[in-house]
């Protein structure tokens, strides 16, 4: 089942010991961030933190890069982060590339989906990617850079929160020792020990109904798409999923009963008749089989004194809407600028409470999508059952009806009502407002070359940015602020007229950029003393 | 807007007719598909979440009562 995949990424890591080990408890090394778990969270934000010149120190329990699919949607969103990471080009020539999705209601197509109906950006909707691959890509990236230190077989079982940060007694094959770090990013998943170390609850709702995931390889013709069955022929009742991932392997998705025996439903020989009835054959292999049910649940407060929680360890919710990895991903370059301004002494440890208000509010909001997407697919009472089938039926002939057939709503990345965005003072028709993502958006450099906004936004640096439109005068921003200048004398052609149209553009409109490629603020006219305050409020200084 | 609960129909009979009409001859089951059916058409219709909710609201408020009166009923 591994040697598929050993083949083409590397999945098994040595323990090494190191120089920490040797000292005593009293004299325990001293290490700005620790971060627990080295899945695609942690590592990406471990990698975020090197790029700002952090040195991080990163822990894992195991040895080896999980089994299985896992995480396999990858959005838009983070392949803009990983690209900054410097991994977005590997992770997406190896993923498979979609954006249309494909709703099925027995052997009838009710709709379909684009989630990316316009060109001229750089990344696409999604991709599909094992995330196994995506790990080993990050792992990669973390041994070309010098300031992270990656120990596998590295068990935190002790933490002890102090003044100027924690105590970690971690334990290893050569025994435990002790560290004491300024910070500790907890990425250690949904059953997270940090989590239990700091004695905080994890409530939320668990759903009844079980689902079997499958992995299985086999050359198929059917499209890159996204294709959800209400009530399949080959399924009866229940409802049913198919993508597919690279190497041949497609992810099949069923949902059973809700009193299904899961050592028996998990039995190869149980799942095979299933999915060949499904496919109309059976000439295909398991890669992975694992069975689940959702849940619904965050932690009430994201950070406990020194010890900050990041991904499926502060919230978790069900998988159909690709709501769990992203929003990790979308977690670690919430927080790595912060931490990062923070650790340089930049900005006052308050501006990590935004890390809370900005990702605990976007949990909500995952949560509440992806327990709407769960209810649609597995309605509690008769009655909800009836709402369903109404809706389905009424999918059929009307548009309205399309519409609210729930076979997941894939993430988007939220908009943040937060303390950090300077509030729109001018009138504005359209373009992204403060506290949502940069949008992307073809241009060509001085050269002639194509680009798009979101490698220029990269090679500003890692500061904040102005992105400035237009032929107006030229603005002085701030040391160490970076700086876009699109149209005008010198600025970046814009010659489809995109950029300026998904700006809502006028000569002189400006934008001001977070590390992370929000809008902090936007000027139809900027000025120092505005841009100064928007900044300051941006950086958590006021 | 606000939920109106003024009478809006010229024929008020007409309009309770017409869905009694249409429930005739169906089973329970049958009639409780068709009311949500007919339940999500009107409430896209009206295609206002506000009016929505304070429907809801009113609906709601009536069968707690009725359950309720039940209750006092019963002890």
């Amino acid at each position: 089942m591994a040697a598929a995949k050993t083949a083409q990424a590397k999945t098994q890591f040595g323990y090494r010991r190191h120089p920490d080990q040797d000292r005593s408890g009293a004299n325990a090394a001293e290490h700005p961030v620790v971060i627990v778990g080295a899945g695609p969270v942690g590592l990406s934000l471990a990698i975020d933190l090197a790029q700002r010149g952090q040195r991080v120190v990163l822990l894992d329990d195991a040895d080896r890069i999980g089994e299985g699919s896992r995480a396999i949607c990858f959005s838009k969103r983070s392949l803009e982060f990983w690209d900054r990471l410097g991994v977005g080009d590997r992770m997406v020539d190896k993923g498979v590339v979609w954006s249309v999705g494909k709703i099925f209601h027995g052997d009838q197509q009710l709709y379909q989906f684009n989630l990316l109906p316009e060109e001229g950006h750089k990344r696409p909707a999604f991709i599909n990617l094992q995330q196994f691959y995506a790990e080993a890509y990050l792992v990669d990236r973390v041994e070309q850079l010098p300031g992270i230190d990656l120990r596998w077989r590295n068990k935190v079982i002790a933490l002890e929160s102090r003044n100027d940060g924690v105590a970690l007694t971690i334990a290893t094959p050569d025994g435990s020792y002790q560290v004491h770090a300024t910070f500790v990013i907890a990425c250690d998943g949904a059953r997270s020990s940090l989590r239990q170390l700091v004695g905080a609850e994890f409530a939320g709702q668990v759903f009844e109904d079980q689902f079997l995931i499958a992995d299985v390889k086999m050359t198929a013709a059917f499209p890159t798409e996204r294709w959800f069955w209400f009530d399949p022929p080959f399924h009866a009742g229940r409802s049913a999923l198919l993508h597919k991932q690279p190497d041949d392997i497609w992810r099949i998705d069923l949902q059973l009963n809700p009193d299904a025996d899961p050592a028996v439903e998990k039995l190869p020989e149980n799942v095979r008749p299933r999915i060949a009835r499904m496919l109309g054959h059976d000439k295909f292999d398991f890669e992975w089989i694992s069975l689940y049910k959702f849940q619904c649940r965050r932690m009430a407060k994201f950070i406990h004194g020194r010890v900050i929680f990041a991904g499926d360890s502060a919230h978790q919710v069900s998988p159909f809407g690709a709501r769990g990895a992203n929003s990790g991903l979308e977690d670690a370059e919430n927080l790595a600028w912060k931490l990062d301004r923070v650790l340089r002494g930049l900005s006052p440890e308050g501006l990590l409470e935004s890390y809370h208000v900005e990702r605990s509010a976007a949990a909500d909001e995952n949560i509440r999508e992806s327990t709407r997407s769960t209810d649609f697919m597995a309605p509690v009472t008769r009655q909800e059952a009836r709402l369903r089938q109404a809706v389905l039926s009424l999918a059929k002939e009307t548009e309205f009806g399309k519409r609210m057939v729930n076979g997941g709503r894939l993430s988007v990345p939220s908009i943040y009502d937060t303390p950090l965005s300077t509030a729109d003072r001018d009138d504005w028709r359209g373009g992204p407002r403060p506290g949502a993502s940069m949008l992307d958006a073809p241009v060509a450099d001085n050269d002639g070359k194509p680009t798009f906004l979101t490698e220029v936004f990269i090679k500003q640096g890692t500061g904040f940015t102005l992105l400035a439109f237009g032929n107006g005068a030229a603005v002085d921003v701030p040391e160490g602020v970076g700086r876009i200048q699109v149209g005008g004398e010198g600025g970046l052609v814009d010659a489809q007229g995109l950029a300026g149209k998904r700006y809502d553009a006028e000569p002189d409109t400006a934008y001001l950029l977070r590390p992370d490629g929000y809008v902090a603020a936007r000027f139809r006219k900027v000025q120092r003393p505005v841009l100064d305050a928007a900044l300051a409020r941006a950086s958590g200084l006021n | 807007m606000a939920l109106s609960t003024n009478s809006n129909f010229a024929r008020p009979d007409d309009a309770f007719r017409a869905i009694v009409e249409a429930h005739r001859g169906l089973t329970e089951a049958q009639s409780a598909d068709f009311d949500a059916a007919l339940v999500l058409v009107l409430a896209n219709h009206i295609g206002d979440i506000e009016v929505l909710r304070e429907a809801i609201a009113l609906a709601k408020r009536r069968t707690l009562d009725a359950s309720q009166q039940q209750q006092q009923q019963q002890q």
